[in-house]
């Protein structure tokens, strides 16, 4: 904390920092499914202690104060918190949007309504594919008919849906089902989302990274679907970037825009930051969000341009894109101040087409081994 | 998409309009989104409450801002709004 646990009122206006608009509260680890490819940390299950309501009342109020004004309900699986509704309620007074982001398990019509009530903005429900049996195969849970009608009773009760599918091999040949599914349920919004490949996603990689050729043909349906459907339903498409050759404006610049807030209440710049290595990452049972926010180390550590190597540091393009992914670049190349390797710029750009060659050779393996789900057991297992 | 002269104009109720202190501006919020508004197409949408059709909205607007000619660039903001979801006609 920069020495210091005293907040300076002046320290925003001397460096220029923008306050956060975007703030995720992932109010818990406890999940009902085992996706395969969930952003949480593999070793999630050593965070056993989760914050409590008033803890969390003071960070919604905090983080408002300083101008965040999105806000996701996250985990895991938010519905597991039985003091939702009451955290719904305190960001609506404050003049939150809320998301609440979802598989939908346990979300009853009751549910709905006293959600609603409290103030609840809008809901995203996950779908995993097209089919019951490959959804229940990926969720690791009977899911599918429940969740679809979720989607149904999200659309009765007025609210905008949103449903998100995230996308990998097992499940991109299903796209224009996918599609149709969407269409059908009414969506508002569908959310595309290419595996991007931390957490769990990256220890399954292999299982999951689709070919470039799978990849250009899904999208090449799902750009074609956009057009038909416009002015009904907005498709968000989320690129994989291993098919890119520049790398993604992560986070929108670290510490401009996102803040994270785990369950045990650790502050993060990013979802996935938890596994850069020393961060020191501030708790708020310790500190203010402004404190964090401001001066803390974690939040000032890749701010800015200062920390860049070549081929960042005098590349023409580092503030179009802040050098990529500071996760991203500390999995696939052990350094976190390096260049993303997307890039093509990047001296370990090679390690992009090693990982798609090698999914490759496993999809085209006699006995692929199989997908590591995320629960509890496998999360102590390899962590 | 084009403004119907004949329908009334009503802010979607998908999305939300609201003053921002922090930002000292309107902001149009929806899921996971945000549009940040500058004072003249806030003060357009503020107007679209179900009650006006176009003809109203730039004679109320141009009546309150003491001006007039303002007909084509109001028409040209709601057909935007129209086309983004922001506002609906029926």
């Amino acid at each position: 904390m920069a020495g210091s646990n005293k907040t300076n009122p002046t320290t925003a206006l001397r460096t220029g920092i923008t306050p956060p608009r975007w703030l995720l509260a992932e109010l818990t680890y406890a999940c009902p499914l085992q996706c395969p490819y969930c952003a949480n940390p593999i070793d999630y299950a050593k965070y056993q202690s989760e914050l409590s309501t008033e803890d969390w009342k003071r960070v919604l109020s905090q983080a408002r104060k300083m101008g965040a004004v999105q806000l996701g309900f996250s985990g895991g699986e938010p519905l597991t918190r039985k003091d939702l509704p009451e955290l719904v309620k305190h960001a609506r007074d404050l003049g939150y949007y809320s998301n609440l982001i979802t598989s939908g398990y346990g979300l009853t019509e009751e549910k709905i309504v006293q959600l609603k009530e409290a103030g609840l903005d809008h809901i995203q429900v996950s779908i995993q594919a097209s089919t019951q049996e490959l959804n229940d195969h990926i969720a690791g849970t009977e899911s599918f008919q429940h969740k679809k009608e979720v989607a149904h009773l999200v659309k009765k009760h007025g609210y905008p849906m949103v449903l998100c599918v995230v996308i990998h091999r097992e499940n991109i040949h299903q796209m224009p089902q996918i599609l149709e599914m969407a269409e059908e349920l009414g969506a508002d919004y569908l959310e595309l989302a290419n595996t991007q490949y931390y957490g769990w996603a990256h220890a399954n990689r292999d299982l999951l990274l689709p070919t470039k050729e799978q990849f250009e043909q899904a999208e090449q349906i799902a750009q074609a679907f956009k057009e038909k459907v416009e002015g009904k339903m907005k498709i968000y498409y989320v690129v994989p970037d291993f098919y890119e050759d520049r790398p993604k404006a992560c986070m929108n610049g670290w510490g401009t825009t996102f803040l994270t807030i785990a369950p045990d209440g650790v502050a993060l710049p990013c979802h996935s930051a938890r596994e850069l290595p020393g961060l020191d990452c501030p708790n708020v049972k310790d500190y203010s969000i402004e404190q964090i926010w401001n001066e803390s180390k974690t939040f000032n550590f890749f701010r800015g341009f200062d920390w860049m190597k070549e081929p960042c540091s005098s590349c023409d393009e580092k503030e179009k894109d802040f050098g990529g992914c500071r996760c991203q670049a500390y999995l696939l190349s052990g350094d976190m101040y390096a260049a993303d390797p997307v890039c093509s710029k990047s001296p370990n750009h090679h390690v992009i087409q090693e990982a798609i060659d090698s999914a490759k050779a496993s999809a085209l393996a006699d006995n692929e081994k199989p997908l590591i789900f995320r629960n509890s057991k496998n999360s102590r297992l390899l962590s | 998409m084009t403004i119907n002269p004949n329908q009334t104009i009503k802010f979607s109720p998908m999305h939300r309009l609201q003053w921002e202190e922090a930002q000292q501006k309107d902001v149009i919020l929806y899921p996971e989104g945000m549009v940040e508004l500058n004072q003249s197409s806030a003060e357009i949408l503020k107007m679209c409450d179900g009650t006006r059709k176009l003809a109203r909205i730039v004679s109320d607007l141009e009546q309150k801002f003491a001006t007039t000619g303002l007909a084509n660039d109001i028409t040209a903001f709601l057909e935007v709004a129209l086309k983004n979801g922001w506002i609906q006609q029926n």
